[in-house]
C-alpha cells in the first residue's frame, strides 16, 4: 500500500494570520478537519471522541471575536486534537482505559487552557496505549489507531491518535505526552515532527501521569515551524506543577531559520546498530548537516544503553504508585464486592489491560521492602549515570543525532507476544527522558518499503532553540515525500 | 525477683492551624458541612498536582525550633497503602529525610524526653462506617467526608525515653502547650486536631536493649493514654514474666473495656513502598523560611517555668516547700500569668504571694486574670503583706479586681475591710489557747503543724479580719513565756 498526498491546511502562522485578518472564518478551517476526520476515521480510528458540536461553538466564538475587534490569539481558528490523557473540563477523559470510562474532568490541564486563550479549537481525544504504556496503540482498551502510511500497521505509540492524526490531515496540531518516547517515537512512525520539551518547560497539571518524573507534553506538527509554535504557545511556568521551571520558556521561532553553520554535531554511534534503513538515513542526516556548514562527528556513549533498563524499573515503579488512586472508590469504573478490599481488586481486575497490569506489578515489585536498593535505587544511580555521560559529551557537541526508533513502523500483532521486543522501541528516545532534556523527531527519509524514518534530535536542557535550528535545517534537507500529510 | 521498667516512645501528630490545606488553595476547617471542602488536588483527581503551603512549612519549622531540632533540607515521599479516605491511595509524607531532626523536650520535673523528628505530611479524609459497630468489615455501608484530606500535619516523633505513664501524660501536656504556644496547633485532642499513638515496651531494670514494643493506636484523651500505657505495660510484664515472648504488633486501646485488642501483627503489616515524591521538589529551609519561622515565637513553657523559678529562688522559705511552688509554676505559666506574676514582683509584691495568688484565685478565673493590672495586683498583695487586709479579704479584693477592675485600696474600703486591731484578736488568741489546752501543749513542744490548726481558729472567731501573720506572732510570742 502507498500513501498519496493529502489536502494540507497550510502553515499554523497562515492560518491564525488569515483568521485574525477576518480572509478565512475559524468555521472553515473547522469544517476543513471536521470533513477529513469524517472521511478517515472509520478506518484509522485516530480519536476517542470527536467534540463536533462544542468545537463549531469555539470557533464561532473565535469569528465572533475577529469581528468584534478582538484578537483571540495566535492560534485563533486552530483546530487541535488532544491526547486522551489531557483533562478537557466536562468532556470525557480516558486514557483509553475501561476504568476512566465515562469520568469528565470538572477542569481543563493547563495545556489545554493555554491552547483555547490561543484561540485554538478542540476538536476531540486521540486514542492512545492504556495510561500511555505502550509503543503501537494496541494497548488501547478501544482498540488500534492505524498508521496513515499503511494502515496494516502501527502507528507508534502511546501518542498514536494524535501522530496519525496530523499525518492524516485530519487537524494541523495535536498534543501528546512523552515518557519514554510517547510523542518521537509515533512522530517517526508517522512521518511527521513531534517535540519532547525539557522537563518543566510545560505544566503537567491536568495531564493524567504516568511517570511523574519523566512526563512532558509536546506537540505533532507536519513541519518543525508548525511545532515551534505550538510548543511556544504552551511552554511557561505554572504556579500549579511545582516541576514547573520558574522562567521564561525558551524562545524557538525567533531562531528557527538562524542554520548550523558552525554548529558541533554527535552522532551517538552507539545507535547506529539499528536497522539498516533507519542507520543510512542518520548518515545521510550527518552529511546533510555537514553539507550546511555543521562540524559533525560520531561520538561513542555507551552509558545511553543504561537507559532503557533503567528505565523500565523507574517508569513503572512510578505508575504503579500513579495508578494507584483508580480503585473505585470516588470516580470511574466500579465493580462491587461484598466489602472494599474485594471491589478496590475486582475494579482493577476488570479496569486495566494486561499491559497496565504487567507495569503496576514489576513496578510494586521495584518499589517493595528487600528488593528496593537492587532495582529501584540501582536504576536510580544508572539513571545519574546517564546524565553525566550526557553532560560530558555536551562540552564537545551543540547537538547530538540518532535514528527516532530501531526500526519503521511495524505490523500489528507483530510484538505484542513478546513485550522486551516491543520495550526496544523506545531504545533511542528513553536517555533524554532520563535526563529531562529536550529532543524531538524529524520525518528525513523514506525505508525501501516506503514507509517514513525519523530522525532524532537531543539537547541538552533548555536547548530547545538550537535543537529546533538542527530539525529545520534536517527538514530543509529532506525530501517532501518523505513527511505527511498522507491519505492512506 | 526481676524488676521491669517501662519503656514508651509517643508519636504526636498535631493538624497545623494553617488557613488552607497543605497542597491545594481549599480551607482548613474543623466541622464544615462535609465534602465541601475538596478541590480536584486534595480529591487526588487524575491530572492534579500538590503544591507545597508556605505556611504550613514556617510553622513546622516553628514546631521544630520549639521543640529544639535542627531544621534539615527535607524531600517528601510517598507512602502507599490502600484506604477509602486516602484519595491518591498514597499518602505524601516525610520518611527519611524530615524537615526537623533531633531535637527535645523538657518536663516541668526538669527531665527531658528526646525528639526524633518532627516531619511534615497530610491527612487522610474522615471514614464514618455505618452499622455493624463501627468497624469497616462489619458496616453496611461507609461515609468519606474529605474536608480533612491534605489538611497540613506535622507528626513529632520521641526517642523511647519515657518511663512511666504518668511521663507520657505529663509530656503530651507539655507537648500540647507549646503547640498552642508557638501558634502552630489548637491542640484539641477531642477535636481529634492533636492524635496520639504510643510504642510501649517493658525490659528488666538496667538492661541496655529494648524489648519488644506494641504500638497502641486509638488514644483519645490523656486519661485514655495513660490506663492504655498502664494496661499494655501489665500485659507485657505478665507475658515476659510467664516466659511467653511478645509479639511486635499494632494494637487498639477499647476506651470502653479497658484493654488493648491486637490490631494487626508485624507480618500483616504494609509495605509502604516508600519512594521519593516526584511531583514536589526538595524542601531547602533557606534564612527567608527560618525567619518566618522565629517570627512571633516567645519563649517555650519549659523556659518560662525556669525565669518563674529563678524570680523566687531568694526565698528561702519557698526554697524548703519546693514541691508545692512547683505545682504553683507550672499552673502559672500554662495559664499565661507568668507575666502578670514578674510585673508584679518588679512592682515590689512578695513573690511568693503574687505565685500563689495567680496560681490558686487567678487561676479560679483565667479569663479575668487575663485582664488584671499588674499595678493593682501588686497594689494589693503589699497592702495584705503589709498587714492591712488579711488573707480573706484580700482574696475577696482580687475577686473583684477581676470582675470590675479598679483600685484596690478604694475596693478594700467599700467592703469595709479596715484590718481589726490586734487588741481586739489578742483576746481570741488567749480563748484558743485556753480551749484547745492539748494542741497548745503540742505547739509548745516545737509541733509546728499544729499552729495551722490554732491560727485556723482565730481566723474564724475574727471572721477573716484579722491579720494571719499578725495572729501567727501572737501565738509564738506566748510560746516561750
Amino acid at each position: 500500500m502507498s500513501a498519496r498526498p493529502a489536502p494540507e491546511f497550510g502553515s499554523l502562522v497562515e492560518i491564525a494570520e488569515r483568521v485574525r485578518s477576518g480572509t478565512l472564518s475559524a468555521r472553515a478551517v473547522l469544517s476543513q478537519s471536521l470533513d477529513r476526520i469524517r472521511e478517515l476515521e472509520g478506518d484509522l480510528h485516530c480519536f476517542n471522541a470527536v467534540t463536533e458540536q462544542a468545537a463549531m461553538e469555539d470557533a464561532d466564538h473565535i469569528d465572533h471575536l475577529v469581528r468584534s475587534g478582538a484578537d483571540p490569539g495566535p492560534l485563533a481558528g486552530v483546530p487541535v486534537a488532544l491526547k486522551d490523557n489531557l483533562c478537557t473540563e466536562g468532556v470525557p477523559t480516558t486514557c483509553s482505559s475501561k476504568i476512566l470510562e465515562g469520568w469528565l474532568p470538572p477542569y481543563d490541564a493547563t495545556v489545554v487552557r493555554r491552547l483555547r486563550d490561543a484561540g485554538a479549537i478542540a476538536v476531540g481525544k486521540t486514542n492512545l496505549d492504556e495510561f500511555a504504556m505502550g509503543s503501537s496503540t494496541e494497548n488501547s482498551a478501544f482498540g488500534p489507531t492505524k498508521n496513515p502510511w499503511d494502515t496494516g500497521r502501527v502507528p507508534g505509540g502511546s501518542s498514536g491518535g494524535s501522530a496519525a492524526a496530523v499525518a492524516a490531515g485530519m487537524v494541523p496540531l495535536s498534543f501528546g505526552s512523552d515518557t519514554g518516547g510517547s510523542i518521537r517515537q509515533p512522530a517517526a512512525l508517522c512521518g511527521i515532527v513531534g517535540v519532547k520539551p525539557t522537563y518543566g518547560v510545560v505544566s503537567r497539571y491536568g495531564l493524567i501521569a504516568f511517570a511523574s518524573s519523566l512526563d512532558q507534553i509536546g506537540p505533532f506538527a507536519t513541519t518543525v515551524a508548525d511545532a515551534a509554535l505550538g510548543l511556544e504557545v504552551i511552554a511557561g511556568h505554572d504556579p500549579m506543577d511545582s516541576t514547573s521551571l520558574d522562567r521564561p520558556a525558551p524562545s524557538v521561532l525567533a531562531t528557527l531559520g538562524d542554520g548550523v553553520e558552525g554548529l558541533r554535531i554527535g552522532i551517538v554511534e552507539d545507535f547506529l546498530s539499528v536497522g539498516s534503513d533507519c542507520r543510512d538515513a542518520v548518515v545521510a542526516a550527518g552529511e546533510a548537516l555537514s553539507a550546511a556548514g555543521a562540524k559533525v562527528d560520531q561520538v561513542a556513549i555507551p552509558e545511553l544503553l543504561l537507559g532503557l533498563p533503567a528505565y523500565y524499573v523507574i517508569a513503572p515503579a512510578e505508575a504503579s504508585s500513579n495508578l494507584s488512586r483508580y480503585d473505585g472508590v470516588r470516580y470511574g469504573l466500579r465493580v462491587d464486592g461484598p466489602d472494599v478490599e474485594t471491589m478496590n481488586a475486582r475494579t482493577r481486575g476488570e479496569g486495566f489491560g494486561p499491559e497496565v497490569k504487567r507495569r503496576i506489578m514489576m513496578g510494586t515489585y521495584a518499589l517493595s521492602a528487600g528488593y528496593y536498593d537492587a532495582y529501584y535505587g540501582q536504576a536510580q544511580k544508572a539513571r545519574t549515570l546517564v546524565i553525566r555521560a550526557f553532560e560530558a559529551a555536551y562540552k564537545n557537541f551543540d547537538v547530538l543525532l540518532t535514528p527516532t526508533t530501531p526500526s519503521v513502523a511495524f505490523p500489528f500483532g507483530s510484538k505484542v507476544a513478546d513485550p522486551i521486543e516491543m520495550y526496544m522501541c523506545d531504545l533511542c528516545s528513553i536517555p533524554s527522558s532520563l535526563a529531562g532534556h529536550p529532543a524531538a523527531s524529524v520525518p528525513f527519509a523514506l525505508s525501501s518499503e516506503g514507509l517514513p524514518i525519523g530522525i532524532q534530535v537531543l539537547a541538552p536542557a533548555l536547548g530547545e532553540s538550537v535543537m529546533m535550528r538542527v530539525a529545520a535545517s534536517l527538514e530543509k534537507a529532506a525530501p517532501r515525500a518523505a513527511r505527511g500529510p498522507v491519505t492512506p | 525477683m526481676i524488676e521491669y521498667e517501662t519503656v514508651v516512645g509517643l508519636e504526636v501528630h498535631c493538624e497545623l492551624l494553617t488557613v488552607t490545606k497543605l497542597f491545594c488553595g481549599c480551607r482548613n476547617a474543623f466541622g464544615d458541612e462535609p465534602n465541601t471542602n475538596i478541590c480536584p488536588v486534595c480529591l487526588g483527581l487524575p491530572g492534579s498536582l500538590p503544591v507545597l503551603n508556605r505556611r504550613a512549612v514556617e510553622l513546622a519549622l516553628r514546631i521544630g525550633t520549639a521543640l529544639n531540632c535542627r531544621p534539615e533540607r527535607s524531600i517528601f515521599h510517598r507512602k502507599n497503602y490502600f484506604y477509602p479516605d486516602m484519595p491518591k491511595d498514597y499518602q505524601i509524607s516525610q520518611y527519611d529525610e524530615p524537615i526537623n531532626v533531633d531535637g527535645w523536650l523538657e518536663l516541668p520535673d526538669g527531665s527531658r524526653v528526646g525528639i526524633e523528628r518532627a516531619h511534615m505530611e497530610e491527612d487522610t479524609g474522615k471514614t464514618t462506617h455505618v452499622g455493624g459497630g463501627g468497624r469497616i468489615h462489619e458496616a453496611g455501608y461507609s461515609l468519606v467526608d474529605y474536608n480533612r484530606a491534605g489538611v497540613p500535619l506535622v507528626e513529632i516523633v520521641s526517642r523511647p525515653d519515657i518511663r512511666s505513664a504518668a511521663q507520657a501524660r505529663a509530656y503530651v501536656d507539655e507537648l500540647r502547650s507549646i503547640l498552642v504556644a508557638t501558634g502552630a496547633s489548637d491542640g484539641r485532642m477531642e477535636e481529634g486536631s492533636l492524635r496520639v499513638d504510643a510504642n510501649v515496651s517493658v525490659r528488666p531494670v538496667g538492661a541496655t536493649e529494648y524489648g519488644t514494643r506494641c504500638e497502641v493506636k486509638n488514644l483519645n484523651s490523656m486519661r485514655s493514654l495513660e490506663r492504655a500505657v498502664d494496661y499494655e505495660v501489665a500485659r507485657q510484664t505478665a507475658l515476659v514474666e510467664s516466659g511467653e515472648r511478645i509479639a511486635q504488633e499494632t494494637r487498639h486501646w477499647d476506651e470502653g473495656d479497658g484493654s488493648t485488642h491486637s490490631l494487626r501483627s508485624k507480618e500483616e503489616a504494609n509495605d509502604y513502598r516508600y519512594f521519593p515524591e516526584p511531583d514536589l521538589t526538595p524542601l531547602v529551609p533557606d534564612a527567608g523560611l527560618l525567619a518566618a519561622a522565629a517570627e512571633g515565637v516567645g519563649p517555650m513553657p519549659a523556659e518560662r517555668r525556669h525565669r518563674l523559678s529563678s524570680l523566687l529562688a531568694g526565698d528561702a522559705e519557698l526554697a524548703t516547700r519546693r514541691d508545692g511552688s512547683t505545682d504553683q509554676v507550672v499552673t502559672v505559666v500554662d495559664l499565661g500569668l507568668d507575666d502578670l506574676v514578674r510585673d508584679a514582683v518588679a512592682a515590689g509584691a512578695d513573690p511568693r504571694l503574687a505565685l500563689a495568688r495567680a496560681a490558686n484565685e487567678a487561676a479560679a478565673n483565667p479569663e479575668g486574670a487575663k485582664s488584671l493590672d499588674p499595678a493593682a495586683f501588686a497594689a494589693l498583695l503589699k497592702m495584705e503583706s503589709a498587714g492591712q487586709l488579711s488573707a480573706t479579704q484580700s482574696k475577696e479584693v482580687l475577686a473583684e479586681l477581676m470582675s470590675q477592675g479598679g483600685d484596690p485600696a478604694r475596693i478594700a474600703g467599700r467592703l469595709g475591710y479596715e484590718q481589726m486591731d490586734s487588741s481586739a484578736f489578742e483576746a481570741m488568741v488567749d480563748e484558743v489557747i485556753n480551749a484547745n489546752p492539748e494542741e497548745w501543749q503540742r505547739f509548745c513542744g516545737g509541733d509546728d503543724k499544729v499552729a495551722q490548726f490554732l491560727l485556723g481558729q482565730v481566723m474564724r472567731a475574727s471572721k477573716g479580719r484579722a491579720n494571719g501573720k499578725l495572729v501567727a506572732a501572737a501565738f509564738a510570742s506566748r510560746r516561750h513565756v
